[in-house]
């Protein structure tokens, strides 16, 4: 039988190979650098053979079981109270008014980094913080700061509500981008003609099918809130702090003996995510288990009032909102705050000291941020679109296997390997310069632009390619000739997003250059602990910007550029 | 057999897991037209994508594709000089509508910007060379789609459907200059459709194809 000319890949098999030795060299060889120190290998000594040592050392560190419980209580509650609100929000508000108006604020909200928006929310609810001032003295009677331990609590809730503003709008985005492939209106007309009340059909219909589509991303943000360290180091408790961070103050403590203990913690917080994301799974078995035991009984809860849900649903996204683009105002202000005396609502006066005094420094550093991320961002892309092509070639889609590789640097906690890769490198003295940080953002930025990419590649009509071969042109011209122009949008988005991705990293960056590499976040979470306000809304400021422009550069360009071809604007 | 026109010799297209789909056996002489019709999910679509080379990686195609002699079945689909409409008619949208006439033209032809708007002035689109693809009417789309695929060249002509998207007005005039152009260059053009109206005025061989199971 013959077979169709169109199935002769060429060299294009080489390229997806090549992308899964990015993503999971380095991997593999972070998680050797931490499995082998943590049981005695790789010892500055010099000697060698199996220990335990490192374990003992971890293990008997005072508060150690209290830092293990803080990270998976606030990393379990943070994402199901976000799930739940993205779920609710969804349910009750999807294709209203107040929907599209939130989608359209929480969506640059996705591009902030993660250190921003948790410097942000600390500059709106510490006790002399923006809420704060706004509120007295009229309201609270307060003439001067409360003492009261709100940012850093040692309960962890600031850390949770940091975690729930940033995963709300990841998972929401996630879960509109899920949806028009499961056929939303269709379900819903069918259930509600049988009988079954709004809400219930939804949760039914609905929900199942969403839930399968945003699933790997539950578990990113599961894995990211229970093992972060920026978001973690700004708003979580400090005695003592999450496992995380504990990881963090040993890896970068001078005494380099620490690193082995450090080894160790890292491999716990890798079982303590494995072991909650195993948890989580049986939980969803259990949910699956009670809806089908209530499809069979028929219920229809036709008279179920919907509006708590509904309600809970909005005020978690209107929270999310409000604190994130009120910190980000209310770094704006520090920023160029003259004098600025509690409980004033506003400095009584403005200026551009701080400016003055941090602006070159902040330029000089965003120069060497952007050149990571653009560089970061290109490598990426190039594979992503490798990729991409190498499926039209080759006449086959990536399959279940290599959506779990793509995911799995979203999902492997990066306190787990990036500490085994810094001192893989330290063995081999290659922790310094620009290759090891940029190679560390490429792993963390590929995921995100195939993620953006691969809908709008695949969604090409394929017929326009079949005219272009039937009048001559070849595979290669099909791609730069139709495929990549027409393409241009997405590609814009993907990189905007690959760089937003590649400017928030904070802890590869960190592990990678020995700290000797500064980026905007890594300077704005060292200004964190200082407590210098003016100086940290700079920073914050301009890497929330830097973060920004390539987005808004993303809906400009296509605009100028297709201003006569109306087919690609709203197309 | 004829050595001219293009041949359709046993043609089968299965399903990857062996289910036959469609199978076809026959010939259009140059100058012709044979309509495939059909209900479907009958696979005519498909039989085309098979002798353009752009056959979807679930099927598998057997028997022998001619043109003018030359067997197509191993041939890069940017070889076989064989054209198609579709029924969007699939203008570039990022090319202006000369750009679009152009991207026909094979390379190394000189003087292009000439036989471009020489192009488009028998279209009745003179002018438009700078025009957005989008603010064209949907019948000035299908000449536009109908000229480029015919400065390429082809040695045959394959119709998907090309006048459903058009009004009954429209459709009878864009039929006659197809047919009309495909006799002038004497190539033999194999048609998709839905529409007995069509094969009626193509007057050529009608074949019905059924569902095979």
């Amino acid at each position: 039988m013959l077979r169709n000319k169109t199935n002769n890949g060429g060299g294009w098999g080489l390229i997806p190979l090549i992308t899964i030795a990015v993503l999971l060299g380095p991997i593999a060889a972070g998680l050797l650098g931490t499995l082998l120190p943590a049981f005695g290998g790789m010892r500055l000594t010099g000697e060698s053979g199996f220990s335990l040592t490192p374990w003992a050392m971890f293990l008997s560190e005072p508060g150690i079981e209290m830092s293990i419980w803080l990270s998976v209580k606030t990393g379990v509650i943070s994402t199901a109270i976000a799930l739940l609100g993205c779920i609710l929000l969804i349910a009750g508000w999807h294709g209203t008014r107040v929907f599209k108006a939130l989608e359209r604020v929480l969506s640059p909200l996705l591009a902030m980094p993660h250190a921003a928006a948790a410097l942000g929310l600390a500059f709106m609810i510490a006790p002399s913080g923006w809420a704060s001032r706004l509120l007295s003295p009229w309201a609270t009677g307060w003439e001067r700061p409360p003492d009261l331990l709100i940012v850093q609590d040692p309960q962890g809730i600031a850390l949770i509500a940091g975690l729930i503003a940033k995963e709300l709008p990841f998972l929401l985005l996630m879960s509109l981008a899920a949806l028009p492939q499961i056929g939303v209106r269709g379900r819903m007309q069918v259930a509600q003609s049988l009988g079954y009340g709004k809400t219930r059909a939804w949760l039914l219909l609905v929900l199942p099918a969403l839930y399968g589509q945003i699933r790997l991303p539950v578990y990113a943000v599961l894995a990211y809130a229970m093992s972060n360290v920026d978001v973690a180091m700004v708003l979580g408790p400090t005695t003592p702090p999450t496992l995380s961070v504990f990881i963090l103050q040993w890896m970068t403590d001078p005494d380099l003996a620490l690193r082995a203990p450090a080894a160790a913690a890292a491999l716990t917080q890798l079982a303590l995510v494995a072991a909650t994301i195993l948890i989580w799974f049986s939980g969803e078995r259990a949910f699956a288990w009670l809806r089908n035991r209530s499809v069979n009984k028929g219920a229809r809860a036709a008279g179920t009032r919907d509006s708590v849900s509904r309600l809970f649903g909005l005020s978690l996204a209107s929270f999310a909102a409000i604190t994130i683009i009120g910190g980000l105002i209310s770094q704006a202000i520090w920023s160029f705050a003259g004098r600025w005396r509690f409980p004033e609502a506003l400095p009584s006066s403005f200026g551009l000291r701080s400016w003055s005094r941090h602006g070159w420094e902040a330029l000089d550093v965003t120069l060497v941020t952007l050149g990571l991320a653009i560089a970061a961002t290109l490598i990426a892309l190039v594979l992503v679109l490798g990729c991409l092509e190498a499926e039209v070639r080759r006449g086959q889609n990536l399959g279940r296997g290599g959506m779990i590789i793509l995911y799995l640097p979203l999902i492997l906690p990066q306190i787990a390997f990036l500490p085994g890769l810094q001192i893989l490198l330290l063995q081999f003295g290659a922790a310094q310069g620009f290759t090891p940080v940029l190679i560390s953002h490429v792993i963390f930025v590929l995921p995100y632009v195939f993620l953006a990419l691969a809908g709008p590649f695949r969604a090409w009509d394929a017929r326009i390619g079949t005219i272009a071969a039937t009048m001559g042109s070849s595979a290669d011209g099909v791609l730069w000739r139709l495929r990549l122009p027409m393409l241009l949008a997405p590609i814009l988005t993907a990189v905007a997003i690959g760089m937003a991705v590649s400017i928030g990293q904070f802890l590869p960056t960190l592990m990678t250059s020995g700290g000797r590499v500064a980026t905007l976040t890594t300077e704005a979470l060292a200004l964190s602990s200082g407590g210098d306000r003016r100086a940290i809304g700079v920073w914050t400021l301009v890497l929330t910007a830097n973060a920004w422009w390539p987005f808004a550069a993303a809906l400009i360009i296509p605009r100028l550029v297709f201003r006569n071809r109306k087919g690609l604007l709203h197309g | 057999m004829a050595e001219t026109g293009l041949c359709l010799d046993n043609l089968q297209i299965h399903h990857r897991d062996g289910r036959l789909l469609a199978a076809v056996n026959t010939q259009v002489a140059p100058g012709t037209v044979v309509s495939l019709m059909g209900p479907s999910g009958v696979g005519k679509s498909t039989i085309l994508s098979a002798i353009t080379g752009a056959l979807a990686p679930e099927f598998t195609c057997s028997g022998v594709i001619t043109l003018n002699g030359r067997k197509l079945n191993e041939l890069a689909p940017q070889k076989r000089r064989v054209g198609i409409l579709f029924q969007d008619h699939l203008l570039f949208p990022h090319l202006s509508v000369g750009q679009n006439i152009g991207f026909g033209l094979p390379p190394g032809v000189d003087d292009r910007a000439t036989k471009i708007d020489a192009a488009l002035y028998e279209i009745g689109l003179e002018g438009f060379t700078n025009r957005d693809p989008d603010t064209l009417s949907g019948g000035q789309r299908a000449r536009v789609a109908l000229m480029r695929m015919l400065l390429a060249e082809p040695e045959a002509i394959l119709l998907d459907e090309p006048f459903s998207r058009l009004d009954a007005t429209l459709r009878d005039r864009m039929r006659k200059l197809v047919f009309d152009r495909a006799r002038a260059a004497n190539l033999p053009v194999l048609m998709v459709t839905h529409d007995k109206a069509d094969a009626d005025a193509a007057g050529g061989e009608v074949i019905e194809l059924t569902l095979s199971d």
